[in-house]
């Protein structure tokens, strides 16, 4: 019996988890290497451009996605450990890119092998966390743009219930937008604290230890807001919690 | 007063927080359970807006057909380009009906071109029916939303109100004895008027008819006892023909209250006519462009799909903070962000799109599947294109995509940057960051990574 060969897979750490929490990245790595890939980490990757496109800078946001397409295109697949890069990539190069005749059918390509990490776990690999122990509480917040542009819903809540000793607890408005929207919550910071406010007493409410989700961004806004509110509550990617990396500090108790 | 300005004080406000949570919160609630109860409620969208974009698509001919069905059934159709030719054709037509006052029912159209302004500089009187549309004009505020002007009240601001207001206000501290005494105010001034104002839920093409939604049934004590009634309708509104109205009007009332079906949903196709026994003498409908022209051929044809539910800013995070008043234009919430730049000018609105977590909660409510966020996108664009957003954004956000551009340069940088900001703190956490304070104000930053991940990678793999 020879087994399927092993899919080159580029990760796209994105400029957050580089900068802020490089442990992501890391448990992306485990958990696809576990899950049978060969993780390859390519060189010229910088950020997918989330903050121009949003912000209304459309020829930096092209500009960043021509360049972030000729680095990732190379390899079978491309895996990224936040929803919202991840649909930068699979749903919006393609929009940006569809008047330009070179670099519009590559955005299509790349689009097409581009998958949020816990997506692909799921779904594309078919693989679940073995031998993963840990035992505690955990809520988890479904960040937009993986929810609802990518339907990303089930599969880290799959992954997640093969950690032993893990136990979800619901959070209510588990689908209500925590506030953080990239360069919102500092244009509009009081509108944006309004909103996390609310997010951070939901999470305290659930009673659960942990919080959980797939997208730095937003774990930063939820951490923050629970740590300046002296809550008890540690945050992780839910990433980490699958690649057994769940026993490590939490957002904000790396020294 | 800023956009700014007006957040803050919608913020400290705990009694808007109050009353925007009870409605929006119901809402919500009410629409979930709507919506689950209906079969293929996706589909259903999916028709929705495909009727409203072939209208839209072909609203040329719609609008002639329009206008000759009306016509046929004895009603006068007027046409204006701008909001002041909508007013300047109302006033003409009250004051040659010698209106001394006039019976309005709700109609943000009315809102958005200036009407009650208008009748009020033509000193002529003017009774708001609706009514949350009577608490508000009772208060000399604008509406907070556009299907519940009064949202940002709470009912014991409304009881105080009424009291202030009314000949012989209630008695007793409930919201059945309130509506009743709104209802004694309301019937004298109905039965009063000389003309009947309203807008226009649907104009359906193939019969001439006008249909308007309420739960008060206060359109039609408003429009049949007048001696004329005054429609003033966005052209967008045209529907083929009934069955598209009764299609939309499903859609429209379980979005906006979760109800199956408005209480009063009425189709008034002409005058009274010779055998009659209720009824105007004379119905005139004032179809109004001011801008929906453009907007179709600029960009915004989607946003002509708009049935005005309200489901948008009922569950919209930015609205149910703000309220409604904040967003400073006549229509607020993820919809108003959208239509406010295209009335007013980008220049004074671009803190609307902006405003934005693009979280996509506005679309996937939306029952004619209105790109919403895209749209906003789109002005945040118009905004970067013409200079308007803020000086300090555009060299950040330049001097961030300069070192992005260049990876190299990108981690040397990046380097150095977490150097600094690791200096500002010893504990897992920053309290106070120089350049984002926006940040630190009201929340704690995780401090960042001694060595990036590229760094720690590329290590790793050398030793």
């Amino acid at each position: 019996m020879t087994a399927a060969p092993a899919p080159r897979v580029a990760l796209f750490v994105t400029c957050l988890v580089d900068l802020i929490r490089p442990r992501i990245g890391f448990a992306a790595i485990a958990a696809l290497e576990a899950a049978g890939c060969e993780v390859i980490v390519p060189e010229a990757q910088t950020c997918c451009g989330q903050p121009a496109l949003n912000s209304g800078d459309r020829k930096t946001a092209e500009d960043l996605a021509r360049r972030a397409i000729a680095a990732l295109e190379p390899y079978d697949h491309v895996v990224i450990p936040s929803g919202s890069c991840a649909a930068t990539v699979r749903v919006h190069y393609p929009e940006i890119l569809e008047h330009d005749s070179v670099w519009g059918p590559r955005a299509h390509a790349l689009a097409a092998k581009t998958y949020e990490i816990m997506a692909y776990l799921d779904e594309v690999r078919g693989w679940r966390p073995d031998g993963v122990a840990l035992p505690a509480t955990a809520t988890y917040h479904d960040s937009c743009s993986g929810l609802r542009e990518l339907g990303i819903k089930r599969q880290p809540r799959r992954l997640l219930a093969a950690v032993d000793g893990l136990a979800l607890k619901p959070l209510a408005g588990e689908e209500t937008c925590c506030g953080f929207g990239g360069t919102f919550c500092v244009k509009y910071p009081a509108i944006s604290n309004a909103i996390v406010g609310e997010k951070a007493a939901a999470i305290d409410a659930s009673g659960a230890e942990l919080l959980l989700a797939g997208d730095l961004g937003c774990l930063m806004n939820m951490a923050g807001k629970l740590h300046r509110d002296g809550s008890p509550v540690r945050a992780f990617h839910a990433i980490e919690l699958i690649a057994g990396m769940g026993d490590g500090p939490a957002i904000g108790e790396e020294a | 007063m800023s956009f700014a300005t007006r957040v803050d004080e919608a913020l400290a406000d705990r009694n808007l927080k109050l009353a925007v949570e009870r409605t929006a919160g119901t809402a919500e609630a009410k629409r979930t359970l709507a919506v689950d109860a209906f079969p293929d409620f996706d589909a259903a969208r999916d028709r929705a807006a495909a009727i409203k974009d072939h209208v839209v698509a072909n609203l040329g001919h719609y609008l002639q057909a329009f206008e000759a069905n009306a016509t046929a059934a004895g009603a006068q159709v007027h046409w204006a380009r701008t909001a002041q030719e909508a007013c300047d054709i109302v006033v003409r037509l009250c004051k040659a009906a010698n209106a001394k006052s006039v019976a309005r029912s709700k109609s943000m159209l009315g809102e958005e071109i200036g009407l009650p302004h208008a009748l009020a500089e033509a000193g002529i009187g003017r009774i708001e029916t609706d009514l949350a549309e009577h608490i508000i004009q009772l208060s000399g505020e604008r509406p907070s939303h556009i299907i519940w002007p009064a949202m940002h009240k709470t009912r014991e601001q409304v009881s105080a109100l009424f009291k202030a207001s009314h000949r012989a206000p209630h008695e007793e501290e409930t919201i059945a004895a309130m509506a009743e005494s709104a209802r004694r105010h309301l019937r004298e001034g109905m039965l009063a008027a000389d003309v009947g104002i309203s807008g226009a839920n649907f104009l359906v093409a193939d019969t001439g008819a006008v249909c308007t939604v309420t739960n008060e049934g206060n359109a039609e004590l408003s429009l049949v006892p007048p001696r004329m009634h005054i429609v003033t309708a966005g052209i967008e509104k045209i529907v083929p023909s009934t069955g598209h109205a009764v299609h939309l009007l499903r859609m429209l009332s379980r979005s906006a209250t979760g109800a199956p079906l408005s209480q009063y949903t009425t189709f008034y196709t002409g005058p009274k006519r010779a055998l009659d026994r209720d009824g105007p003498e004379e119905m005139h409908i004032v179809l109004v462009d001011n801008g929906r022209t453009t907007m179709r051929e600029e960009g915004l044809a989607e946003m002509l799909r708009c049935i005005r539910c309200g489901a948008c800013m009922n569950h919209c995070v930015v609205f149910r903070q703000i309220g409604g008043h904040a967003y400073g234009g006549t229509y607020p919430g993820p919809m108003g962000a959208v239509l406010t730049p295209a009335f007013d000018g980008l220049k004074q609105s671009r803190d609307l799109p902006n405003a934005c977590t693009l979280n996509g909660k506005c679309q996937e409510v939306c029952p004619v599947r209105i790109p919403l966020p895209t749209l906003l996108r789109g002005w945040r664009e118009k905004s970067w294109r013409e200079g308007l957003e803020p000086a300090s954004l555009r060299s950040g956000l330049g001097t961030w995509a300069w070192f992005a551009r260049r990876p190299r340069l990108y981690r040397a940088a990046t380097a150095t940057a977490l150097r600094a900001m690791r200096l500002m703190g010893r504990s897992g956490w920053l309290t106070r960051l120089p350049l984002a304070d926006g940040w630190t104000r009201y929340r704690d930053m995780p401090r960042p990574t001694e060595e990036s991940f590229m760094a720690q990678y590329r290590k790793g793999r050398r030793s």
